[in-house]
């Protein structure tokens, strides 16, 4: 009887082993190092509070949401917050409006940087390298608030720069800002104004890292300036500039509504009308928590989509994807 | 160099004389802007509103960071800004610290659960309206807190943090400490920290700009003005224009006019200095910590 039930136990032993062993080490990592988890507690705390119960808020987006029954107890409704966005005129042009900027600002901000890093690698460090690194870093660390008010007073009609530009060639000043046709060009050109010089640092290191060999080699079989550049720089900065264009392509629908919202008046709204800005008015101002909700997380879901088809794109086609 | 010595084929010195036109072009374009706004501070009001200045100041004048510096809102932002910028460093630095340590140690079990948590949550956020409710919930709408808390951690400061105690930190260093009977903490506080100041500097600083340049959480959390942070004053006085009263007759009223046109200059210049005076100083370091959450984590 006795071997029998050893012997039965024994049995299962060697697929609970890992287990086990699994569970036990749990265990010794607790006991030696219970200081670690202590630390961690309460970052974990945070995100779970700030960033998981919110996702978790999200079924209101399905629900007819009531402050006094709580995301929890309101009334489900089923899908008929997206029913109403989709049928909502308002829908189709907020659509197109948030996927045009974002795509105009990725095809404006993804080369721009990348020529920039170019142009500066080819010339020898001294004060005019530094100064055009600093001047075009400079920008980044200046708040939307400023840059929006900078763009207001530049492009004022009576006494902004650009009027005065095109006074001199004979064009009549007027109020961009108030052009619904030119607000895409203002937010993307402002833009890389704002970040080229930041995000050519990155490729800059990348650079740096290419092995001059390549170019003595280059140089050696003829090679010009711009063939080296072609054929060594571009390619030694590939897995850079493809991560660079994941994250871009990925957070596009992420676009801030920081400055979209700064540069908005009734005048430019229709094309100046975005997602997240229209997800704050409805929700915050007209308080239509759970429409607000829906439009929100249809949001984010064309963006978790939009980030995995790239990366498995940029997988399959370079090799190179955010993750393995 | 032997590059000297040789002399470079023409078509190689003429597209470098090329690529540098074209980036005093570039450098022209991020820097004239910049001139403008500043020149137009330093200008009295009547000759901006004439349209008269370009890049140098005309009539130079103080007339407008008199006005800006005696303006209360201003005031207050500033100082609202200053509270922000250095508990939310503060927190924020400290809450990163915290999990990016443990994520850097190989001993920590579970710490792919914990990273995938993380990144999951720079792919997929909760939305603005639950999160506002979360905040709400938690009593901190129309409080310092919601400047301070909801927005702590960077995932990808966390990332910066943990592959620079991860490449910095010898394994040789922690193996000493547990002879020593060092735990875990003793070892944060005594070795890692010490190691770590050029890490805690770009911390510090990514969330110092973070803080003093954001406006969103506080346009969406605070009602009560005097919490503001200057960004929202900022806001307020540069792009809504709220008008100012008070003025009588129209000569009067049109030289207010005037000097809240000029004050917008004035101000960007001021709520910008502090940021564009630390950068030279911090942006080699500021560049280091971009490169380091650049490398694949």
């Amino acid at each position: 009887m006795f071997p029998e039930i050893g012997g039965r136990s024994a049995a299962p032993s060697p697929s609970a082993a890992p287990r086990r062993s699994r569970w036990s080490q749990a265990q010794q990592a607790w006991r030696t190092h219970w200081q670690l988890y202590l630390l961690v507690s309460v970052p974990m705390a945070y995100f779970v509070i700030f960033k998981y119960i919110p996702m978790a808020f999200n079924v209101i987006a399905f629900k007819e949401y009531s402050p006094v029954l709580g995301p929890w107890g309101s009334e489900w409704v089923g899908l008929r917050n997206f029913e109403l966005l989709f049928t909502n005129p308002v829908f189709g042009s907020l659509l197109k409006n948030t996927f045009i900027l974002a795509f105009y600002l990725v095809l404006a901000s993804f080369p721009i940087p990348i020529l920039l890093a170019l142009a500066l690698n080819e010339i020898r460090t001294g004060w005019f390298k530094r100064t055009v690194q600093m001047v075009t870093y400079a920008p980044y660390f200046i708040s939307t608030v400023v840059v929006v008010s900078m763009t207001i007073l530049v492009l004022s009609p009576q006494v902004g720069l650009v009027s005065k530009g095109l006074g001199l060639v004979g064009v009549e000043p007027m109020n961009l800002l108030a052009e619904p046709d030119f607000f895409r060009h203002i937010y993307v050109w402002t833009d890389v104004w704002q970040t080229a010089g930041y995000s050519a640092v990155i490729y800059l290191a990348a650079l740096a890292g290419i092995d001059p060999a390549l170019h003595e080699a280059a140089k050696i079989d003829g090679a010009g300036r711009l063939q080296r550049i072609w054929n060594v720089d571009l390619p030694g900065i590939m897995p850079t500039a493809v991560i660079m264009l994941i994250l871009g392509v990925g957070n596009m629908m992420a676009i801030g509504f920081e400055k979209a919202y700064l540069l908005q008046n009734n005048l430019n709204l229709a094309q100046s009308e975005i997602i997240p800005t229209y997800v704050y008015k409805t929700g915050l101002i007209n308080a239509d928590f759970s429409m607000a909700t829906a439009v929100g997380l249809f949001n984010s879901v064309v963006n978790l989509c939009l980030l995995l088809a790239v990366n498995f794109v940029a997988k399959r086609v370079t090799g190179n994807g955010l993750w393995r | 160099m032997s590059t000297t010595k040789i002399r470079e084929p023409f078509r190689d010195r003429f597209s470098l004389i090329v690529i540098k036109v074209m980036l005093a072009v570039v450098l022209g374009l991020v820097l004239l802007p910049l001139v403008y706004i500043v020149a137009s501070s330093f200008s009295s009001p009547a000759a901006v509103n004439a349209g008269r200045v370009s890049f140098w100041p005309v009539e130079f004048s103080l007339e407008a960071y008199r006005s800006a510096l005696s303006n209360s809102e201003v005031l207050s932002g500033y100082y609202n800004s200053l509270i922000y910028a250095v508990a939310g460093t503060a927190i924020s630095v400290t809450l990163t610290v915290a999990i990016a340590y443990p994520l850097s140690r190989t001993t920590f079990y579970g710490r792919n659960v914990v990273m995938t948590l993380l990144i999951f949550t720079m792919l997929f956020s909760g939305g603005l309206i639950p999160t506002y409710m979360v905040v709400h919930d938690l009593g901190m709408l129309n409080t310092r807190w919601a400047l301070l808390i909801p927005g702590a951690i960077g995932v990808w400061q966390v990332i910066i943090a943990r592959t620079f105690f991860a490449n910095s930190i010898p394994d040789e260093l922690y193996e000493a400490a547990a002879l020593d009977g060092a735990s875990d903490l003793r070892v944060l506080r005594s070795v890692v920290l010490p190691l770590s100041k050029p890490l805690l500097a770009v911390l510090a600083l990514m969330y110092t700009i973070y803080q003093w340049n954001t406006y969103f959480d506080a346009l969406v959390y605070l009602k009560d003005p005097d919490l503001f942070p200057l960004q929202i004053v900022l806001r307020n006085i540069l792009i809504l224009n709220t008008p100012r009263t008070g003025a009588i007759d129209l000569a009067e009223s049109m030289r207010q006019q005037q000097l809240a046109n000029v004050l917008r200059y004035a101000l960007i210049v001021i709520s910008s200095l502090p940021v564009l005076i630390i950068y030279p100083f911090v942006a080699r370091h500021f560049t280091k910590g971009v490169m380091v959450g650049a490398v694949k984590g």
